[in-house]
C-alpha cells in the first residue's frame, strides 16, 4: 500500500480529502461564533474579528429563550416529537419483531412497504396527507401532525431494531419459555433488555426525523402548531434575524447530544455481543 | 406448528401495517385519486352535466339545457359555490372566470324564459358551441386535464390533445431541469465521495472511524443547521463574499451572487447528500484487500492501469447504490432550493408546494406529486433489484 501512498499523488488526496472534510464541517461550524454576534448581520463584524467583547452578546440567545413564538415552538416541537416518537416506537418495534421471524410471510413486501414513508419524497408525503387529513378534519391539529410524524418516524424504529434483532440468540427464547416464563413476561424480560439499544437508537432517529421536519407542518399545522423548523422557516424566508442563528446553535447541541447517544449505544451492544 | 408462527409473526407486523396503511398510503391515495378524479362540475351543476351526458355535441343544447344551467347557476351564487366552479372552469378553458361569475351577477338580478335567448344575452360564449363542449368536457368526473396540463398539454373543444401555448410550457422543462440538477449533484457528490471514501476505507482502523464520523456529521445535524449555515455563508453581504473581497479576489461592489440562484441549490445539495455517496462506497470498498493493488503493482501494473483494471471494478457496486440513492433523494428535494435557490433554482416539489399553497390548484399539483412518486418508484424498484432495500442501513 505504501508503494503508492508516497509520492505526490498520495499528497493530492490528502490535500483533496482535507478540502472536502473543511466543505463538510466548516459551514457547521461558522454557526456557532456568529450566533454571538452584537450585530443584526450574518457576518463577522470588524469587532468580532478583533475579539471585541463588546461585539459579541447573548441578545438571540435571549430572544429564542424569552420569546414567546419560539417558546412555544420548542413545546409544539416536544409535544409532537415525543408523541410521535413513542407511537412510532411502540409499533416499529413490535413490527420488527415479527419481520425477523423466519416464519414471516410475504416478508419483502412488507418492509418495503414499511420503510415507504422514508422513501418517498416528503413533498409528495405532505400533499397526500393534506388532502387525506382535510378530509378527516385532522388539519390543524395535534392530532393531525403526530399522526404524520409517527409514520414518518416508524421506518427508522423497524431498521434499528430488525438489525438489533438480526443478532438475537432465539434460544434465549426457548430457555426462557422452558423456566416457565409466559410470551409477556419473556419479552419485556428477555427481549427488550437485549434489543433495547436497538429500540432507544431508532428512537431517536425517529424524533430527529420529527425534529427535522417542516413540509407536513407547513401544509398541515394551524397558527397553534407552529414547531421550531417552521419558526426557522419563518425566519429564513419572512424576516432574516441571527435568531435563527442561535436556534441552530441548539439544534447542534441536540444533534452532538443524539450522535453521542447513539454512539454510546453501539458500544453497548457490540460489547454485548460474542 | 408452522402455521402457528406464521400467523403469529404477521399478527405482530400487523398493527403498523394498518398504522401505515391509514396514515400514509392511504393518503399517497388521495393524492393519486385526486390527480385524475375531480367531481367540482359535476357537483355543483349536476342536473346540467347529467342533461349534457346526453347531448351529441354536433349543434347548440336544446332549450331544457340552458334552463337546468340557469338554475343551477343561480343556486350556486346563492350557495357561494360558484367562485370554485368559475376557477375550476377556467384551468380547462382560459376566460370561462368571467363568463361564469358574470352570467351568474346577472341571473341573480334579472332574466326569464326562453334561457336559450336570455343567457346568450347576458353573455354571448353562450352562444358559442365551443363554450358548452368544454362545460361538457369539464362534467365528467374522470379528467385528463391535470395529467396533460403537468406534460404542458390541454384539450381542445373537440376533445383532441394539444400543446398548451408557448408562454404557459412549463413543466416539460421542469422535469428535464429537475433529472439534470439531480444527474450534476450525483456526479459532484461520486467526483468528492470517491476519493474521500477510498481515503477513510484505506486508513488504519481508528482513524478511519474517526473521520468516518466527520463525513457523518452533517447527516446527524439538522437539515436547518445546514440551510441556515449556507445562507450564512453564501449571501452577498455573507461570510464567503468578505473573505473574497479582504483577499482582494474581488471587488467591494462586485459581490458575487452565490445563492438565491442554480449555484446555491448546487453547493448546500452537494453538502446534504454527500454523506450518503461516501457512506455506500465505504462499505464497498472497506471490502476490497489494498493487498490486490500491491499485488497488481508489484507484477509491473502502473497505478492507474492497477486502479482501472483491478480497483474500480470490485468498487463498483458501491458506485451503483451511492449514485441511484443520491440521485433519488435529490429529485425529491424541497427545502434547500426553496430556501436557497431562489427564482432559477425552483425544483418539481417546489411547483407541487407552490400549486398545493399558492395557486391552489391542487389537481395539478397532485398530477405533478403522482409523476414524481411514479419516478422515484421506478427507480427504488430497480434500487431494490440490483441492491436490495434490505441492505439499507442506518450508520455504519
Amino acid at each position: 500500500m505504501s508503494a503508492w501512498r508516497a509520492g505526490p499523488g498520495a499528497w493530492a488526496l490528502r490535500v483533496f480529502c482535507g478540502l472536502a472534510f473543511l466543505f463538510l464541517m466548516a459551514p457547521i461550524l461558522i454557526i456557532i461564533p456568529l450566533s454571538f454576534n452584537a450585530e443584526p448581520y450574518f457576518t463577522f463584524t470588524r469587532g468580532m474579528l478583533t475579539l471585541d467583547p463588546d461585539a459579541y452578546s447573548l441578545r438571540w440567545y435571549e430572544q429564542v429563550l424569552l420569546g414567546e413564538r419560539w417558546r412555544s415552538a420548542a413545546l409544539n416541537t416536544l409535544i409532537v416529537g415525543v408523541s410521535a416518537t413513542l407511537l412510532a416506537t411502540t409499533l416499529g418495534t413490535v413490527a420488527a419483531m415479527g419481520l425477523s421471524s423466519p416464519a414471516m410471510p410475504w416478508r419483502r413486501t412488507i418492509t418495503a412497504l414499511l420503510i415507504s414513508p422514508m422513501i418517498v419524497p416528503i413533498i409528495i408525503a405532505a400533499a397526500g396527507m393534506f388532502f387525506f387529513y382535510s378530509s378527516l378534519n385532522l388539519t390543524q391539529t395535534y392530532t393531525g401532525l403526530i399522526l404524520s410524524h409517527a409514520a414518518l418516524g416508524a421506518p427508522f424504529v423497524v431498521i434499528t431494531v430488525t438489525a438489533a434483532m438480526a443478532g438475537f440468540n432465539s434460544e434465549l427464547l426457548l430457555a426462557a419459555a422452558s423456566l416457565g416464563a409466559g410470551p409477556v413476561r419473556t419479552f419485556f424480560k428477555v427481549q427488550l433488555p437485549i434489543l433495547s439499544p436497538g429500540v432507544i437508537s431508532g428512537a431517536l432517529f425517529a424524533f430527529a426525523a420529527s425534529l427535522d421536519e417542516v413540509v407536513v407542518v407547513l401544509f398541515m399545522a394551524g397558527l397553534e402548531q407552529r414547531t421550531i423548523p417552521r419558526e426557522m422557516w419563518a425566519g429564513i424566508r419572512e424576516e432574516i434575524s441571527p435568531a435563527i442563528l442561535a436556534a441552530a446553535t441548539f439544534l447542534i447541541l441536540i444533534a452532538v447530544l443524539l450522535l453521542l447517544a447513539l454512539e454510546l449505544l453501539q458500544r453497548r451492544s457490540d460489547s454485548g455481543r460474542p | 406448528m408452522m402455521g402457528k408462527s406464521r400467523t403469529q409473526a404477521l399478527l405482530l407486523s400487523l398493527p403498523l401495517i394498518a398504522f401505515i396503511g391509514i396514515t400514509f398510503v392511504a393518503p399517497l391515495g388521495s393524492m393519486v385519486l385526486r390527480s385524475f378524479y375531480d367531481p367540482l362540475v359535476a357537483e355543483i351543476l349536476p342536473k346540467t352535466v347529467a342533461a349534457l351526458g346526453e347531448w351529441d355535441g354536433g349543434a347548440l343544447p336544446p332549450e331544457g339545457v340552458y334552463a337546468l344551467l340557469a338554475e343551477e347557476l343561480r343556486q350556486a351564487r346563492a350557495d357561494r359555490t360558484i367562485g370554485r366552479l368559475a376557477t375550476r372552469l377556467n384551468r380547462q378553458t382560459p376566460g370561462l372566470r368571467s363568463v361564469v361569475s358574470g352570467t351568474g351577477r346577472r341571473l341573480a338580478r334579472q332574466g326569464e324564459p326562453p334561457w336559450a335567448e336570455a343567457l346568450p344575452r347576458m353573455n354571448k360564449a353562450w352562444g358559442d358551441l365551443e363554450v358548452w363542449r368544454a362545460l361538457a368536457q369539464a362534467g365528467r368526473r374522470v379528467t385528463p386535464t391535470y395529467y396533460l396540463n403537468a406534460l404542458d398539454l390541454r384539450m381542445d373543444a373537440d376533445s383532441g390533445v394539444v400543446q398548451q401555448p408557448e408562454a404557459k410550457r412549463v413543466y416539460r422543462a421542469l422535469f428535464v431541469k429537475t433529472i439534470g440538477v439531480a444527474l450534476v449533484i450525483t456526479l459532484l457528490c461520486l467526483g468528492i465521495g470517491y476519493p474521500l471514501a477510498w481515503f477513510i476505507a484505506h486508513s488504519p482502523p481508528r482513524r478511519g472511524q474517526r473521520l468516518l464520523v466527520l463525513v457523518l456529521v452533517p447527516l446527524g445535524v439538522s437539515l436547518w443547521v445546514c440551510t441556515t449555515s449556507w445562507i450564512v455563508l453564501l449571501q452577498q453581504q455573507g461570510v464567503l463574499n468578505n473573505l473574497l473581497i479582504w483577499a482582494g479576489v474581488v471587488a467591494d461592489d462586485q459581490r458575487l451572487t452565490l445563492m438565491h440562484n442554480m449555484t446555491g441549490t448546487f453547493v448546500a445539495m452537494v453538502h446534504m447528500l454527500l454523506p450518503f455517496m461516501v457512506l455506500s462506497l465505504y462499505s464497498v470498498m472497506r471490502g476490497i484487500p489494498p493487498v490486490q493493488m500491491q499485488a497488481a503493482s508489484s507484477l509491473g501494473a502502473k497505478w492507474p492501469r492497477a486502479f482501472r483494471r483491478v480497483y474500480l471494478p470490485q468498487s463498483m457496486p458501491g458506485v451503483g447504490a451511492g449514485c441511484l440513492l443520491v440521485f433519488i433523494l435529490s429529485m425529491g428535494y424541497y427545502i434547500i432550493p426553496a430556501l436557497v435557490g431562489g427564482q432559477s433554482g425552483q425544483l418539481t416539489s417546489n411547483f407541487i408546494a407552490y400549486h398545493m399553497q399558492a395557486s391552489l390548484n391542487w389537481g395539478l399539483a397532485a398530477a405533478l406529486g403522482s409523476i414524481l412518486f411514479v419516478a422515484v418508484l421506478l427507480l427504488f424498484l430497480l434500487y431494490d433489484r440490483v441492491l436490495g432495500l434490505d441492505r439499507m442501513r442506518l450508520g455504519s
